[in-house]
């Protein structure tokens, strides 16, 4: 191979390829970043702008607060639940999806919500579970009282399963397409009996799909204001919804900063034990 | 077990699709309340349509969307060909710098890049929260998602049809343009789909971007959504998803023919 021609020419082809995206990076990944870190160390000015002093007071009023707490255990408890909700509902969904004849038809049905945009598919719970919605609808055509549903935490955890639901069936998808059923067989002629089969010779081979699938829903499934926003009525409060209100009405951007922080370091967190389960080729697979 | 398989794939099926069912049919409903369907009508759509600002939504919406698409792909696809090709410090650094916009929740990514904006504004006194900025916002996260994709057919491509072109005299840039480009095209354009429709999508980040006179489509849905229930809302819904299903039928197509 003819080497390029001298190591000027060669930092000059890196850095037209590499130098606009990496700079483009740098100065609206990066740097915001770093600005929201330090503005969650200022204080609230009269204005509700961000001044002097620096200090940890905002991470000490966020831990110290029991409703702060409360609104991160709530976040987490909710994630969690829809996230296990949605691999119920998707897990033999996939297994079904990588088993028919009908494949890319199927898979264009999973593919058409997740494309939907995100307000209309969470809108359309709201016409659901309204006071005159289609529920209710049901409900009184079998001459019951119509029931208050919305709004609910009932509402918040349907939505949030049926957003996040594609984010999971996708790539576990790609996990059971790639399994190799022949362990299965092995597992037959060894004497196991099918659940047990399954459970040992196809389970293992999903795992890197469902753990990939679970940190697609749960980290959006935590970090949202829209569903609890709008299905919520206000009476669900998520850090996503807190952070969302420092920065609105509230107007104290050094507090939303530090709750943002905090919502962040979490996220990082279970990346990184992610990462130290499954190396840097999960991450890359988690897109 | 076949049969129990089916019967959950089809009632997560009816899930998914419930909803969006219950919009389309109410988009075409006369009574203006509930769910009592009494009688056809277009009336809601017509009335969609006399709304002038829904226009200027929508414009906002594709410019937004096309700029930052233009823009992402080619810094995305750039950004991908020297990552796969150089060696260099700082290379993981910037790998992982490229997860943060995919994993971090989007209300993060928002009010991060809110906070660029104010103190570059209070500094300099530009730029105002407009489309502008709406649009450096999307490409942020857009460059990320178009880098992975095409870093990921890259890493296919038979390095020695490089070298043959190298060797034949080709220059770098001939060679990028008539070898490397053409191969890597169906990840560009797969990016850029991606991109596309991530960018029509997004409501998040466009809410703490946007500023006054530059509302996009989702903004405008949120507030009305807000306000309540209508069904000129259920109208404007069934045109997008009857969008996004040509959409994703015309490229499922596009892709098969391809193939």
């Amino acid at each position: 191979m003819r080497e390029a021609a001298t190591p000027w020419e060669r930092l000059r082809q890196m850095l037209l390829t590499i130098g606009p995206g990496a700079f483009w990076l740098g100065l609206f990944v990066l740097i915001p970043t770093l600005i929201m870190l330090v503005a969650s160390l200022m204080s609230r000015g009269s204005l509700g702008q961000l001044v002097p002093p620096f200090g940890l007071h905002n991470y000490l009023r966020f831990f110290s607060d029991p409703l702060f707490v409360e609104i991160i255990g709530r976040s987490l408890w909710i994630g969690f639940w829809s996230t296990v909700f949605i691999m119920l509902l998707g897990y033999p969904l996939a297994f079904y999806i990588a088993q028919s004849r009908h494949k890319e038809v199927l898979l264009l049905l999973v593919v058409i919500p997740f494309f939907t945009n995100f307000l209309i598919r969470v809108y359309a719970w709201i016409v659901v579970f309204q006071k005159e919605g289609l529920l209710n609808g049901l409900i009184t055509a079998f001459g019951f009282p119509p029931a208050e549903l919305l709004p609910s935490t009932l509402a918040v955890y349907v939505a949030t399963v049926y957003t996040y639901l594609p984010f999971f069936v996708l790539p576990l998808y790609a996990a059971v397409e790639r399994i190799d059923w022949s362990q299965l067989e092995a597992a037959y002629d060894l004497g196991a009996r099918p659940i047990r089969a399954f459970w040992e010779a196809i389970f293992p081979q999903t795992v890197p799909g469902l753990f990939a699938g679970f940190l697609l829903v749960f980290i959006p499934a935590v970090g949202t204001f829209v569903i609890a926003d709008l299905l919520g009525g206000g009476k669900i409060t998520l850090i996503g919804n807190l952070i969302q209100l420092q920065f609105g009405s509230a107007q104290n951007w050094a507090f939303g900063s530090a709750a943002s922080m905090v919502l962040m370091a979490m996220v990082l967190l279970g990346l990184w034990l992610y990462a130290r389960t499954q190396g840097e080729r999960g991450l890359y697979k988690l897109v | 077990m076949k049969r129990l398989l089916s019967i959950h794939a089809w009632l997560v099926f009816a899930f998914l699709y419930l909803p969006i069912v219950v919009i389309v049919a109410l988009s075409f409903n006369k009574s203006r309340f509930g769910v009592q369907f009494t009688g056809f009508t277009f009336d809601w759509y017509i009335r969609l349509f006399s709304n002038e600002r829904i226009l200027e939504y929508l414009t906002n919406t594709l410019i937004v969307a096309v700029v930052s698409t233009v823009v992402s792909t080619i810094l995305g696809t750039l950004l991908a060909v020297g990552l796969v090709r150089y060696q260099f410090r700082l290379q993981t650094a910037l790998r992982y710098l490229l997860y943060v916009p995919v994993v971090v929740p989007d209300v993060v990514m928002g009010i991060s890049l809110l906070l660029l904006f104010d103190l570059v504004r209070d500094a300099i006194g530009w730029p105002r929260l407009s489309l502008f900025t709406i649009i450096l916002a999307h490409i942020s996260f857009q460059i990320a998602y178009v880098t992975l994709v095409v870093r990921a057919r890259l890493m296919l491509l038979d390095p020695t049809l490089e070298e043959a072109a190298k060797d034949l005299g080709a220059t770098p840039w001939l060679t990028f343009r008539e070898v490397t480009l053409p191969l890597i095209m169906p990840g560009v354009v797969s990016g850029a789909l991606l991109a596309f429709s991530l960018s029509l999508d997004d409501f998040v980040v466009t809410f703490f971007t946007a500023g006054p006179g530059s509302t996009t489509l989702p903004l405008y849905i949120y507030s009305s959504v807000k306000l309540g229930v209508s069904p000129e809302i259920h109208a404007l819904s069934t045109l997008m998803v009857g969008i996004t299903i040509l959409v994703l039928l015309l490229g499922t197509l596009f892709w098969r023919k391809r193939a």
